[in-house]
């Protein structure tokens, strides 16, 4: 599992697709989440594209993709119950799955060790 | 903007950070915006059961002197005269343009008048308190040694009565003085939230000594600003600085009820306030635009300043959003805004421009909750 400045987590697995979500910390910086918009299946993204939407009770942020890539794959189920965000961020509730080029373009990522350190718990 | 180490503190500031509140700055305060719960949970406990809320930010003054009652009228369109003792009324402050200037609660206790102010406005409200009224000898007294806390949700009543019976026999917006753990309060039954309720005065020093006491209670949770809004935009409620200011006039806010015949076209005390004239004509012939409720399709909520439009492909906005967000006890995005009177019939579909794309939006009929007011 790695890390962004972002609060995102990625999760590398078979054919150089990578699953994607926001991190427990972020989930709960959020607050209650009402509304998730994800982007198709087959986009081509370039890395910092806006390409999620997240409301929760408190604001709309943007979840920016971190690495380039395709979207292969996106999880419906937090766009019909945006509260899964909530309560399994870090597992049920990923958010896309994006094939890249090299699986190398994680390895300057943090680990969760680094991210630890870096939201300071 | 006030630095952090600006902000003032209620009394009960080191009560919020024991719950574990994330404090914000709200209006010159520092203020719980949620606790552990989270606003979803706090919003739907009050709704289920009961909710305190501190709102010690809020300005406390009281009017004392002959003729108080006509004196405020010359400050406000409601009928002040005719509050019957121990009675509490809804009012705002207008100005010259008939635009709200504040909304405040009135409540006659017998020898004066307790108003309850927002604490954005407070120093404005007093200075046209303090020029309106001391010339014709009424005394103006910002109370800064009182806490104010509400008690809101169906539960409320039995919570309460287990610290004084009496306030059973309380009716919405009854006021009156009784003591709570040893503490002289002055309740009024009413709120902001849609529930039944109570809102608590009482010396600072008591507040948090009965704050810990209503917690004790297994139905109480502390709720803070995050659900307040939500809970007081499902029912319909306007909020200062948002959905109602200097450039919204009563008729446009649909708030014309507030104003009563006594003091509307040829009333026995007709106009007297600032901007009357065109208040009360505006209160007959109707205003060009009003406030609405306001049901997004999908599941994005429309925000304060969301742009609404008249078709898909119109050019110009006709009105826009000024408070909304997701209303928990709906389950879905709710909003209030101002379209032209003509786009105002419930039911009437409109567009709302959200991170540039134009989302189905249809006029609903306000509270979106019921009240549960006990009348």
């Amino acid at each position: 599992m790695k890390f962004t400045e972002e609060h995102e987590w990625l999760d590398a697995g078979d054919d150089n697709v990578v699953t994607v979500g926001i991190t427990a910390h972020a989930a709960e910086q959020l607050g209650d989440v009402v509304f998730v918009e994800l982007p198709e299946v087959g986009t081509e993204v370039v890395k910092d594209d806006e390409i999620v939407v997240i409301e929760s009770v408190k604001a709309a942020s943007d979840i920016l993709a971190p690495v380039d890539g395709e979207i292969v794959e996106v999880n419906d189920a937090i766009v019909d119950e945006p509260s899964k965000v909530n309560e399994d961020p870090e597992g049920d509730a990923w958010f896309f799955r994006i094939k890249v080029e090299d699986l190398s373009v994680l390895d300057d990522l943090m680990d969760e060790a680094a991210y630890k350190k870096f939201i300071g718990d | 903007m006030a630095e952090v180490d600006e902000l003032q503190h209620t009394v009960l500031n080191g009560l919020h950070r024991a719950l574990g509140a994330k404090m914000v700055p709200f209006a010159g305060y520092e203020m719980p915006v949620q606790y552990p719960l989270g606003v979803m949970k706090e919003h739907l406990h009050t709704r289920d059961a009961a909710g305190l809320f501190d709102v010690s930010h809020m300005g406390q003054v009281v009017l004392r002197g002959d003729g108080v009652a006509e004196a405020l009228e010359s400050l406000v369109p409601v009928d002040v005269v005719g509050l019957p003792e121990g009675r509490q009324r809804y009012a705002f402050f207008t100005n010259d343009d008939g635009g709200i200037e504040d909304d405040l609660m009135i409540a006659n206790r017998g020898d004066h008048l307790f108003l309850v102010v927002n604490a954005a406005r407070k120093d404005a409200d007093l200075a046209r308190l303090r020029a309106a009224l001391e010339p014709r000898g009424i005394t103006v007294e910002l109370l800064e040694d009182r806490a104010l806390l509400a008690l809101q949700g169906p539960q409320a009543e039995t919570v309460l009565a287990d610290h004084n019976p009496d306030v059973a026999e309380m009716r919405f917006m009854d006021v009156t003085t009784l003591p709570l753990g040893g503490a002289e309060c002055w309740i009024s039954r009413s709120g902001y939230t849609g529930e039944d309720g109570f809102e608590i005065s009482m010396p600072a020093a008591a507040a948090e000594d009965l704050a810990r006491a209503l917690l004790a209670d297994e139905r109480v949770e502390a709720i803070g600003l995050g659900a307040r809004d939500s809970l007081r935009l499902e029912a319909g409620l306007c909020l200062y600085g948002h959905d109602i200011d200097g450039g919204t006039t009563p008729a446009a806010a649909r708030l014309g009820w507030a104003i009563q015949k006594v003091r509307r076209r040829d009333g026995d005390r007709e106009g007297g306030f600032p901007g009357a004239d065109l208040v009360l004509s505006e209160l007959e012939n109707g205003a060009a635009m009003a406030r609405v409720g306001l049901r997004p399709d999908g599941r994005a909520p429309m925000r304060e300043g969301t742009p609404l439009f008249e078709a898909e492909e119109s050019d110009t906005p006709v009105g826009e959003v000024t408070s909304g967000g997701f209303g928990p006890t709906v389950g879905a995005p709710v909003a209030m805004g101002y379209v032209p009177a003509t786009l105002a019939t419930a039911d009437t579909r409109l567009w709302g421009e959200v991170r540039g794309r134009r989302l189905p939006v249809t006029v609903a009929k306000l509270p979106f909750v019921a009240p549960g007011f006990k009348r």
